[in-house]
Formats: structure tokens, C-alpha cells, sequence
């Protein structure tokens, strides 16, 4: 089981916590024009990197805050974890 | 029966209290400290059990977790305990045991056949065997193999014991208590760490327990008795026993099992039998220590052949006897300790050591003792069936590649002494990158992943003094860099026997013309010639032969085998053992009971149960009740002996004809606030939601982004920024973390907040023709008309007293009411509604009713929004706006969803007007089609219209927007029917929906 260190609440384990996917995936900005391509990669296509991924997870059973945890896909090592606000 | 093989003095175990036990009904005497095995071995049995696949007679092994086969079946305190081991198995009075694996008996046991017809056994034997015919597999061989494995029997009934769970962190786990364990945790606690030192055995001191050595000026055990009080004392140590680390998970953290009660004749009262422990720890001291390794040689599986170590462990610590004739067969010195030790007792011992000449301190000692000491000698093959007898033994050149003349011995055991094995598990779990050691020819731990550190034996150190200082050491620095504190122990003098180097000979030749059965997997029954096979049949993977043969698997993890199978694999194919590599080990370490993992998480506690304010007056009104998510809502009120269908009737008939009253508290509801909270719905929603005026309600859907229907509900503008949202039952969980990712990650710059306001309130749908009259009578100050409080509108009102929140919502189709007050008040609002709702025939429903209802108007719900349908199979188009953007209306112009077929929610009627579609049916043209027959959509709910008297459902078929009127199809194969239908309307009653605006 991980431990995670939430930036609002410090380190917790993996069970207070639901994962979100990607987290340097962009949503595409409202009202704007965007190619059918753009917006299915938006949707649908994901990295699967081995290695080091920027994934968000809620701390759905703390203080609900969605965070960023760069963690590596293979040994599970957790490098860094950010606020919502902020970039790597 | 008298206790043969118990000396008269010596040992561990209390001799002032005796106690009876029974094993395969027959009564024995055993000690207070025992094991089941040592008592037995007392006792003279060793046929405890039979093998996996042979059913080959099977004895002791080991003396604890090492035990590869005396696996029996307890029966403790009127419950069944399958797959325990009886060398870990604490003796108490009237404790029950019994063999596995034979049948009719131990002694006579019929699968033993399979021994006879090994031919028919090899290795791959499964695989190769039941493929033929296909359809055998399922009603044939299966449950052959089933009955046929496995060891023990496991209980069906509901097992009555209390299991817990513990979440514990710490500075310094530390998983052992033998020297390297006692040392590095006395060195911690000493600087003020947080430690919990954990040992599997009732007894601490591993090792020390056994071994002829002395510490400062004690011995051994002395020394780590002392060591333990210490460590007891001190406030920041936790010291456990019967505890088994058994598994290394990521980021450090480590689950132990304690056995808390199975030492006892039943658990005291509130005391759990097992306690699992979830243990976060900042570093971890592996201090497994090793497991001896067997020598192979013919027949090494006969009861009688048993570890030189735990032959030792047997005399020193329960003053047992394996046997009254040894023979000791050693490639190393570690033999000799047993054999002094029989010596000691006034038993003459014969060693067989494979080195040619050795001249070690300890063989001197044996040479002083007249031990009879046979240099190049080997067991060739262990005589005798249920237990040994003799053994063939000879002289081996010294190349090892020829054996000599065979002599017979009579013995009445054999204790073979292989070396050491290194126990690497839990640092193998760790994802520690492990290295071969030549000298010792095993796998150490090497490169750590994780905060773990190996010491002692287990880390391939065979000298009490290394192992000490190395351990006091580590122990210090570790713990000296969490706390920042050193306060350093100088390391007490070690005396010690030197011992000089084994022999790397591990396999004893088969003589010519012999074919004798020689074991390397005791647990699985895997056999030299198994893994030759599999060689020859091409598998060079040790992860394949491993898999082909069964080797290393199961409750033994490989403890003695998988060295010597490793060893086999790099001899067939001429390599090395490092190149061969091993097999990942996984946890657990050994077995645990599903009890202990599943805890305190059974029956109505594997889940929470929510109830609403009002649940206990629905209990006194009979309500049948149903699991809804963790909810539990009434389903029907049960009115004499009315049964499901006829309650449901008469409930929505009722809300038809006159007035119900529905518990609607289970209703997700979201708080929503903020200067740009009607921007934010704008965006979620589908429809417009910026004109939505104060004290106004509106319905709304809202999509995934990927334009599928994730929930519908209604949301109302409390005031100026303040919202009330309502999100179906299941789904409210999830539309808030929705909503929550949107406002944290995508949309920052909207100033709103949200939060759940489920739990705050009681909710109550009045719903019926009547229901205004009711309201009026509720809320005789308000004005309720249809101008006053139109649909969708919203009122505050007080209701005898209560603040309520009034909404003219419905989900009947009829013309409704929610009423919610605070989550306090909730039952005292339902009874004043049923008091004022009494001339008006009110009568509570429940959600059989409330689905009749809603699907005999054509409301879609969960079972139409089930994550595969847009807003256009739901009929919910005209609620897309077209002029506005939100989440997920990008995606709904892909090819699929535009289609003209495009799939649509539609009414299915039976012709007959009688017969009920099953829910999940097939819509399709044509019944007698060929298979597969062409689905046009399925049947999603179904109910009894009671405003038609005939069954009704809602189905979602493709092109359900051309379909009206055409005659088709409902199967099921599942219930075997298959109903011709119409296709009507999925709006059955009332269309235009008149009900809920009059």
C-alpha cells in the first residue's frame, strides 16, 4: 500500500485516496473550435509511461483535495506531490 | 500410550503439567510448551499425514515454519481449522487434530495407488492428462482433482471467532528475535526508537535457543532471555510472539499475523484469535535467520528423515527423541551439534559426512565423544515405508560421480544437515535485487528497493560474533539517524565454535539399476526426476519449470526445496546457479486464514448500513427493506400476507388514485455556493442554467466528457449564490468528486464551493392527485395552489414548529411534493404526514412502487443511465443546449451517437397483456432465428402498470425512434421465454405530462 503525502494533510496511506489519471493532460478550453483528433486524444488517449507519470489523486477520505503525485509507474517510488495549483 | 522418545530431563517445556491431546481419535500425553509435532514425536508417531500427490507416507520435517508436509486439520473449540502446521502448533489440553490427505485413514490410504502408478504422475501430469476430451474437464476431472487436493478441509459453516485488524508505525520493524534480531533492537531502543520486534515462534532467541555459545559471560539463551525483559520494559518497544511477518509491501509497509488464541483450548472472551497487523515502518531489520537445506538422496521422504536442526531443536527444547538409532548425514558441521547432542543423552549416533576429512573444533569434540564418524559417506537410500527403518548407505569418490559397495545400517532416523539456506523472502518481496554468495551457495539479499535491511544469517553471516556486532551496529546507526540520538552499547565477547567449510555435494548418484524416488519439493511431491522431465521437455525458465512442475509453490514458498531445485536446473543445463536465478517469492511467508485478513469486516459489518431518520417507523410499519448502495430502504409495506407484487400494487395505486408517501432521504444532495455558482452548473449541465430565477427548481443532466449520461437530478436556486443539488442515490459519491475536479483542476478562476449535505436532510415525496390537500393541511399558512407554488417551484415553510424546505418536484409523474427538514426532525415531519394524510388515504410506499411509477411514466433512471447511453437513447435531447457549451457536448457529435439508428428508450407491452418481461431480455425480430440472433436492444426495467392493469417495460433498442408499433420479440433465455411484444411509447401514461403541472 502507498504512502502519500498530501500536501494539505501529510503522509497518508494509499486507502484515503482515489486515483485519477493523468495529470498533464489539458481540457480543452470551452467554447472553442477543436479538431475531432484533438479533442478524442482528450477523451481517450492516455500515456502508459514505465517510469516516472504526473497522476492526480483525490484525498477522497481526508480533505478531498485533488493533488499532483509524480510517481514512477515500475518501482512505485513517489518523487513529489503538489497542490492542484501548482507545476512540477 | 507412554511417551517413548521423551527424555527424562532437559528441554524448555513445563514437566509439572501434563496434558492429553487426541490425534486421529487416539489419546496421548504431551507437556505444557510442546508443539502438537514434538508431542507426537514423544509419542513415538511420525505417519502424520500423506503426500500431495502420491500420498506417500509423510512425517516431520522441521520444527516450525520450515515444516514442508505435517500439515493437519484441527478441530478447536467445535470449529474446524484446515492447513496447520503441527510443528507450529502450540499442545493445550483437549486439543483434536487429525491427517489430511488420506482416506479412508493415515494408515491405510487409498490414494496411495497413485504411488504405485507414478508412471501415470510426471511432471506436467495436469496439463497433460485431463486435456482430452474437452468436455470432461468441467464434469469429470475437475472434482476428482479437487477432492483429490489440497490440504484439509475448510469449514463452510459461519467461523465464530473474533479476528482483528491494527494499523501500527514505527521506527524500526524488526522480524526476528534471534541474535541479529535482539541485538538490533536492543541497539534502537537504546537510542529511543519506536520498535516492534516480531517473532513467529512462542519462544524468543531463534538461534540462541539451541546453540552451544556464550555472551559476555552467559549462554546463549541466557543472554537473549535477558535481552527480552529489557526490551518488554521499555515503553518504547513493542515485542511480540506467535507473530509472522509474511508480507513486504510497498512504501514499507508490512503485515504480521499474531496468533493470539490458537495456543489456547478457545479464546477468552472479546479476545480475538488472530490480530493482522498493518505495519508502516521507517526502516525494517530482516532477521529471518536460514532454514537448513536437505540433502537429496533416495526415498528422503520417508517418515524418519527429518532436519539435523530440528532434531537438535526437538532434544534441546522438548526434551525429544526423533529416534533412538541416528543416522546424521552432513556435508557440513552444522551435523555434528545433533549428533554431540545425542551423544549427550546417552544415544550413540553414526555420522555420515560427504567431505573426505575434516578437522573442525566441533569434529575434534565428536572425535573426543567416540562418535562414530564415517568421512565420504552418503545415504543412498532410506529404507522402510511408514517410518525408517535402515538406510543403504556407501562411499563416494571423491570426484562424488561413483558410489562404492552398499552397506546396510539399521537406523530409526535420519538426520540430513545440507547446509544453510538464507531465509531472503520478505527481502525478496521488497524488490531487493539478491546475489548469489559462492561460499554458502545461496541467494543473499543485496540491492535494497525499499528501507529494508538484512543481518545475520539470513544475510548469509554463519558466525555468532559477525553477526552480533554487525547487528549492534546496524541497529545503532538506523535508529540514531530518526531519532538523533546515540546512545552506544559496547558489544559483549562471543564464545563460539569455529567450523569449518562444507561441501557443495548436495545429490546423492542413483546406484545402477536403481530407480528410487528422490524429493526435492516435500510440500508438492516434486521429485529429481520431475524437473529432469521438464528439462528434457524444453522448459529452461526457472519461472516455467517452476510452474510445469510445481516446484517452490504453495504454503512452502520453496522454504527447503528451492536451492536444491535451482541446483538441479544449473547441473541439466551446465551453468551456474547465479545465471539460473531464482523465482520471485510472494507473499505470504506462509499461510494465513482468510479469517484474519478479512478481520472484523463480515456479515453486516463488511459494509456500513446508512438508514434514514425515519427508519425506525418503517420497521414498526412493516417495511420489507432493500440494500440501496449502502442504503437501506423500505422496498414495500407488507400488509397481512401480501407478498412483494401485490404490496407494490396496492402502494402505486395508491399514489395514482389518491396520495402516497415515499422516504426520499436517500437522495444525494450537494450544497452548492458561491458568487459563480450558476456559471459552474451552466458548465455540468446540459441545459441553460443562468436564468433560472430564485426559488425555482430545474431538472438537469449531466455527461462524462465523453458524452455518455453520468446523472441526472433536479437543482434549485435557494438564493442569490446558493444552490441545492440532488443527484441520484448511487451516484452521489462520485458527482461530488466530479464536481470537486472541475472546480479544484479545471476551472480554479469559478468562485464556488461545494460540499455533500446528504446526512443534513430528511426527505419526504408526498406524492398524488390528493397530495396538495395534504401540503395545504401541513403548511395551513402557505400558499400552495398551483399559481402559488407552481411546479418547479420552491417555498420555506414551517411545519408545526420545523423549519421545511418545500419543492414541487416528481418523479411519480404525479403531482408531487419534497418535503425536507433537518436530518432531526425527519421522523417527526413522517408522522405528522401521515397523521394529516390519514383522510386522505395516505399510505407509505416503498422503491417497487416508486420504480412502477416512474416507469410507467417512461422516467429513465439507473438502469437506462448505466454508462453506455447518451442523452439521446434517454429521449433527454431536448434538454442539450445548443447555443452553450459543457462538459462532454464536444463528443456528442461523433459519428456513433448521430447515427439515424442510433439506439432510444422505447414502452415494450406483451401482446397477451399477461405474461412479465424478465428485466434483461433480448428485444429481437425474429424468435426462431438462426443463432446468433441479431439483438435490436434489451429490455432495462419492467413493472406492472397500474394505471393499464398489464405488465409494462422500458427497453433500449436500436432505431427505437422508428420502432413504435411493430411487433417483435422478448427473449430470455435465462428464464427460457420468449414473448411476443409490441413497441409502444415509452411514456405510457400520461405523455404530456399533465399530472405534474395541474
Amino acid at each position: 500500500m502507498l504512502y502519500i503525502k498530501c500536501p494539505h494533510c501529510g503522509l497518508r496511506s494509499q486507502n484515503e485516496f482515489s486515483y485519477g489519471g493523468d495529470a498533464t493532460v489539458k481540457r480543452p478550453e470551452l467554447n472553442k473550435e477543436i479538431s475531432d483528433q484533438d479533442w478524442d486524444n482528450f477523451v481517450y488517449l492516455r500515456k502508459s509511461p514505465r517510469g516516472k507519470h504526473l497522476e492526480l489523486w483525490q484525498h477522497i477520505s481526508g480533505c478531498r483535495q485533488w493533488i499532483k503525485v509524480e510517481r514512477d509507474t515500475l518501482t512505485h517510488e513517489i518523487f513529489k506531490t503538489l497542490k492542484a495549483n501548482e507545476e512540477l | 500410550m507412554s511417551e517413548n522418545f521423551r527424555l527424562d530431563k532437559g528441554g524448555l517445556i513445563n514437566r509439572n503439567k501434563k496434558i492429553s491431546f487426541k490425534f486421529n481419535g487416539k489419546k496421548y500425553l504431551g507437556y505444557e510448551g510442546d508443539t502438537l509435532a514434538s508431542a507426537l514425536i514423544a509419542n513415538g508417531v511420525h505417519l502424520v499425514g500423506r503426500s500431495f500427490k502420491y500420498h506417500r507416507p509423510r512425517g516431520f520435517f522441521g520444527a516450525g515454519v520450515d515444516e514442508p508436509y505435517a500439515i493437519v486439520q484441527m478441530n478447536r473449540n467445535n470449529q474446524v481449522d484446515p492447513n496447520v502446521k503441527a510443528t507450529e502448533q502450540e499442545l493445550f489440553e483437549g486439543l483434536e487434530a487429525k491427517s489430511v490427505n488420506c482416506w479412508p485413514n493415515v494408515d491405510f490410504d487409498i490414494g496411495a495407488i497413485n504411488n504405485f502408478l507414478n508412471k501415470f504422475f510426471p511432471a506436467g501430469f495436469y496439463y497433460k492428462t485431463f486435456m482430452w476430451p474437452k468436455s470432461f474437464w468441467h464434469k469429470v476431472y475437475e472434482p476428482i482433482i479437487r477432492k483429490a487436493a489440497g490440504f484439509g478441509t475448510a469449514s463452510i459453516k459461519h467461523d465464530k471467532e473474533r479476528y482483528e485488524h491494527k494499523y501500527e508505525y514505527c521506527d524500526l520493524l524488526i522480524t526476528g528475535s534471534g541474535p541479529s534480531g535482539l541485538a538490533s533492537a536492543y541497539a534502537a531502543a537504546q537510542n529511543g526508537a519506536k520498535v516492534i520486534l516480531a517473532e513467529d515462534k512462542s519462544r524468543f532467541g531463534g538461534s540462541l535457543l539451541t546453540s552451544e555459545v556464550t555472551i559476555g559471560n552467559q549462554s546463549g539463551q541466557e543472554w537473549s532471555q535477558k535481552i527480552i525483559s529489557e526490551l518488554k520494559s521499555m515503553p518504547n518497544v513493542i515485542v511480540k510472539n506467535r507473530s509472522q511477518v509474511f508480507g513486504y509491501y510497498d512504501h514499507n509497509m508490512l503485515v504480521m499475523s499474531e496468533r493470539i488464541s490458537d495456543h489456547l483450548p478457545k479464546s477468552e472472551k472479546y479476545t480475538p484469535k488472530q490480530r493482522l497487523w498493518y505495519i508502516r515502518a521507517k526502516e525494517v531489520i530482516i532477521s529471518s535467520g536460514s532454514i537448513e537445506r536437505p540433502l537429496v538422496f533416495g526415498n528422503n521422504d520417508t517418515p524418519g528423515v527429518i532436519l539435523s536442526s530440528a532434531a537438535k531443536e526437538y532434544l534441546k527444547i522438548y526434551g525429544v527423541l526423533v529416534g533412538k538409532k541416528p543416522l546424521v548425514f552432513t556435508n557440513n558441521d552444522s551435523g555434528y551439534e545433533t549428533a554431540i547432542e545425542f551423544k549427550k543423552n546417552g544415544i550413540d549416533p553414526i555420522v555420515l559426512d560427504t567431505r573426505k576429512d575434516s578437522n573442525s573444533e566441533i569434529i575434534k569434540e565428536a572425535k573426543d565423544l567416540n562418535i562414530n564418524i564415517k568421512f565420504s559417506y552418503v545415504v543412498v537410500t532410506a529404507k522402510g515405508y511408514k517410518k525408517v527403518k535402515s538406510a543403504d548407505i556407501t562411499k563416494i569418490s571423491d570426484d562424488k560421480k561413483n558410489i562404492s559397495t552398499i552397506e546396510n545400517v539399521n537406523c530409526d532416523c535420519i538426520c540430513v544437515s545440507g547446509f544453510w539456506t538464507p531465509t531472503i523472502h520478505l527481502a525478496s518481496q521488497s524488490g531487493n535485487k539478491t546475489k548469489f554468495k559462492e561460499e554458502i551457495d545461496a541467494f543473499i539479499p543485496s540491492q535494497s528497493k525499499q528501507k529494508e535491511t538484512t543481518l545475520g544469517s539470513a544475510n548469509g553471516i554463519f558466525t555468532l560474533e559477525e553477526t552480533l556486532n554487525t547487528s549492534f551496529e546496524k541497529g545503532n546507526d538506523l535508529s540514531k539517524q530518526i531519532t538523533n540520538k546515540e546512545n552506544k552499547i559496547s558489544v559483549p565477547t562471543v564464545v563460539e565454535k569455529k567450523y569449518s567449510k562444507h561441501d557443495k555435494f548436495w545429490c546423492v548418484p542413483l546406484p545402477k539399476g536403481k530407480n528410487y524416488k528422490r524429493f526435492l519439493d516435500f510440500q508438492n511431491d516434486v521429485t529429481v526426476s520431475d524437473i529432469q522431465l521438464a528439462l528434457r521437455e524444453g522448459y529452461r525458465s526457472i519461472e516455467h519449470v517452476k510452474r510445469y512442475t510445481t516446484l517452490g509453490m504453495a504454503t512452502d514458498q520453496g522454504k527447503t526445496s528451492n536451492l536444491n531445485g535451482l541446483q538441479l536446473v544449473s547441473d541439466f543445463e551446465n551453468k551456474v546457479v547465479p545465471q539460473v536465478g531464482h523465482t520471485t517469492f510472494r507473499p505470504p511467508y506462509t499461510s494465513v486464514s482468510i479469517g484474519a485478513i478479512v478481520g472484523r469486516e463480515i456479515g453486516i459489518h463488511s459494509k456500513p448500513t446508512r438508514k434514514s431518520p425515519m427508519h425506525h417507523w418503517h420497521e414498526k410499519n412493516n417495511a420489507v427493506f432493500v440494500d440501496a448502495g449502502v442504503w437501506l430502504r423500505p422496498r414495500y409495506y407488507k400488509h397481512g400476507s401480501e407478498n412483494l407484487f401485490e404490496a407494490s400494487k396496492r402502494e402505486a395505486k395508491n399514489v395514482r388514485q389518491n396520495v402516497g408517501v415515499c422516504d426520499v432521504t436517500t437522495l444525494g444532495k450537494i450544497d452548492i455556493k458561491g458568487p459563480d455558482s450558476a456559471e459552474f452548473l451552466n458548465r455540468v449541465y446540459t441545459n441553460a442554467w443562468l436564468k433560472l430565477p430564485v426559488g425555482k427548481a430545474r431538472y438537469g443532466v449531466m455527461l462524462r466528457e465523453d458524452g455518455i449520461v453520468m446523472d441526472d437530478g433536479t437543482t434549485t436556486r435557494i438564493s442569490e449564490n446558493h444552490y441545492h443539488m440532488t443527484t441520484t442515490t448511487a451516484q452521489a459519491a462520485n458527482v461530488l468528486s466530479h464536481l470537486e475536479y472541475y472546480l479544484q483542476l479545471v476551472w480554479p478562476e469559478l468562485n464556488v464551493n461545494v460540499v455533500s449535505s446528504t446526512e443534513q436532510w430528511a426527505g419526504a415525496a408526498i406524492a398524488g392527485p390528493k397530495s396538495r390537500d395534504v401540503l395545504q393541511k401541513l403548511f395551513p399558512d402557505l400558499d400552495v395552489t398551483n399559481e402559488g407554488l407552481p411546479f418547479m417551484g420552491y417555498r420555506e415553510g414551517n411545519l408545526f414548529g420545523v423549519n421545511a424546505k418545500i419543492y414541487r418536484i416528481s418523479f411519480s409523474g404525479e403531482l408531487a411534493y419534497e418535503v425536507n427538514v433537518e436530518s432531526d426532525n425527519g421522523n417527526y415531519m413522517w408522522e405528522k404526514i401521515m397523521e394529516i394524510g390519514k383522510e386522505f388515504n395516505i399510505q407509505p410506499y416503498g422503491t417497487e412502487a416508486l420504480s412502477t411509477l416512474r416507469i410507467e411514466m417512461g422516467h429513465v433512471a439507473g438502469s437506462e443511465l448505466d454508462g453506455r447511453t447518451i442523452p439521446y437513447d434517454n429521449s433527454l435531447d431536448g434538454l442539450v443546449s445548443k447555443k452553450k457549451d459543457f462538459i462532454g457536448k464536444r463528443s456528442l457529435n461523433k459519428t456513433a451517437y448521430v447515427a439515424p439508428d442510433r439506439q432510444k428508450v422505447v414502452g415494450v407491452v406483451p401482446l397477451d397483456k399477461k405474461t412479465s418481461i424478465p428485466e434483461g431480455s433480448y428485444i429481437v425480430r425474429d424468435a426462431k432465428a438462426k443463432l446468433p440472433n441479431p439483438k435490436l436492444g434489451h429490455v432495462s426495467a419492467s413493472c406492472w402498470s397500474v394505471e393499464y392493469d398489464n405488465p409494462f417495460s422500458l427497453a433500449i433498442i436500436k432505431d427505437g425512434k422508428n420502432m413504435i408499433g411493430q411487433k417483435l420479440f422478448a427473449m430470455s433465455p435465462l428464464k427460457n421465454k420468449i414473448i411476443p411484444v409490441e413497441i409502444v411509447s415509452s411514456h405510457y401514461v400520461d405523455p404530456k405530462g399533465e399530472r405534474v403541472r395541474s
